[in-house]
């Protein structure tokens, strides 16, 4: 339960990380290390070196954009959790953070980490599905934008090669009456999730003007539910109406693995939906109550 | 022969300067290089919580932490909340309410709950609990640890 012997670098900027990406094979980013490091310490994971991107300032931050908010690669869960941008322009993810691992990890844990691991039950792939994101990846010789859905390849496989590195991620924001839901399905809160859905909605009075759905640890990578989407614009929010956009889950393959199966997984994460589209649905009644 | 990486840190308020290797983590040189085994390694892959100490007065699991990334970093371990070798009121309200069995969690849940009580001095039952839901207790069933950190935030209040 120790992690192998490898060499240990530890680059102050940006450009240095890069350079030594550039430079050296057999490479794993050190981040939060919150899922590396058990990997490391079961010996699952033996790379030659180590590049600790902890003291990178630059990549440390979450920023207010042009139309956006912009989080660097290392802001951590925490810190999401209790950012002002976040809790004002994207409370959603600020929601989602609770239910991310317990707060040892959190205080750790990155938002970069997360996406380059790509567990399929990971929250932040489908907070990040619901707002639109792209992942801006770099290495020495350039860099690319990445949309959010086209970020994972296959299972615990993202959308990178081995010179590149993940650095920033853009989320688009919503109009600021706009509400949120967030819902998962968990053994023990903080626990990996069995299933879950995260969901933003506008409404025109009463009518729902605009809905975004995804699911997480039904796939591989998070889904948009956009034939659901579809049923809610234009609606008003009814039990039926949000039982009917669940069941839009039952298109979905699903994964099967041990600790649940894919049937059961599309089951829990269509009542998933319904709490994250009722707890969306409460809020508006509520801004509605104090207008 | 592996590199070592010189760093200098502060454990308890003492300084330190200790030539590690990089592959080792926060709690085995904490135990194994400066003695301080007070901090238990149960999991050693971040589940347990029994490794948890503060760094820079946050939680963290020493389990999932190198030393060399520690380099510069303020630690404090389970030994470094006695004040003048007595225990403090969280460790004092631990005995008082049987939080602990085997004790082999207690350095983890203390630290734990030393953060909540820092970052919420008035917690509800429920919050007590979801701070020590990354903490596993095989002996107390969690109700003595519970009341012991209730008890504590009342005490402060006075």
């Amino acid at each position: 339960m120790k992690p192998p012997v490898f060499e240990y670098h530890r680059p102050e900027s940006l450009d240095e990380a890069l350079e030594l990406l550039a430079t050296l094979s057999d490479v794993k980013i050190l981040a939060g290390g919150q899922s590396l490091m058990p990997m490391m310490n079961f010996r699952y994971v033996m790379p030659a070196h180590i590049i600790d991107i902890n003291r990178i300032k630059e990549l440390g931050e979450i920023h207010r954009v042009h139309d956006g908010v912009k989080f660097g690669a290392m802001a951590r869960h925490d810190q999401a959790k209790k950012s002002e941008i976040i809790l004002e322009h994207c409370p959603l993810i600020a929601a989602g953070m609770e239910h991310v691992a317990h707060a040892q990890i959190r205080n750790r844990g990155t938002i970069g980490g997360s996406l380059a691991h790509l567990d399929p039950s990971a929250e932040w792939p489908a907070l990040l599905a619901v707002h639109d994101a792209t992942l801006r990846v770099q290495s020495k010789s350039g860099e690319r934008d990445v949309p959010i859905l086209e970020w994972s390849q296959g299972f615990m496989t993202p959308n990178l090669v081995e010179d590149e590195m993940l650095t920033e991620i853009t989320v688009a924001i919503w109009p600021e009456k706009h509400v949120y839901g967030f819902a998962e399905l968990a053994r023990r809160k903080g626990d990996f999730a069995l299933a879950g859905a995260a969901v933003l909605l506008d409404f025109d009075g009463e009518v729902i003007s605009r809905a975004a759905l995804a699911l997480l640890g039904v796939e591989v990578g998070p889904i948009r539910m956009i034939d659901a989407e579809n049923l809610l614009v234009g609606e008003i929010p009814s039990d039926e109406l949000f039982r009917e956009a669940a069941e839009h889950v039952t298109v979905v393959a699903g994964i099967d693995d041990v600790h649940a199966s894919a049937s059961y997984r599309k089951k829990v994460a269509s009542v998933m939906v319904r709490r994250a589209l009722e707890q969306a649905s409460h809020q508006h009644k509520s801004q509605a109550l104090a207008a | 022969m592996t590199t070592m990486h010189e760093i200098t840190l502060k454990v308890n308020g003492a300084d330190y300067a200790c030539e590690v290797e990089g592959r080792l983590t926060l709690a085995d040189f904490l135990r194994h290089q400066i003695n301080l085994t007070g901090t238990h390694l149960g999991c050693e892959h971040g589940v347990c919580g029994a490794c948890t100490v503060l760094v820079n007065g946050k939680t963290a699991r020493g389990c999932l932490m190198l030393a060399v990334q520690a380099d510069e970093a303020e630690i404090t371990t389970v030994e470094g909340l006695a004040v003048n070798g007595e225990l403090n009121d969280l460790q004092q309200a631990f005995m008082e309410h049987h939080a602990l069995q085997c004790g082999f969690c207690t350095p983890g849940m203390l630290m734990t709950l030393t953060e909540l009580l820092e970052e919420n001095p008035h917690p509800k039952e429920q919050d007590v609990r979801e701070a020590i839901s990354g903490n596993i207790c095989r002996c107390t069933g969690y109700q003595g640890i519970v009341a012991a950190a209730l008890a504590v935030a009342e005490q402060r209040d006075c």
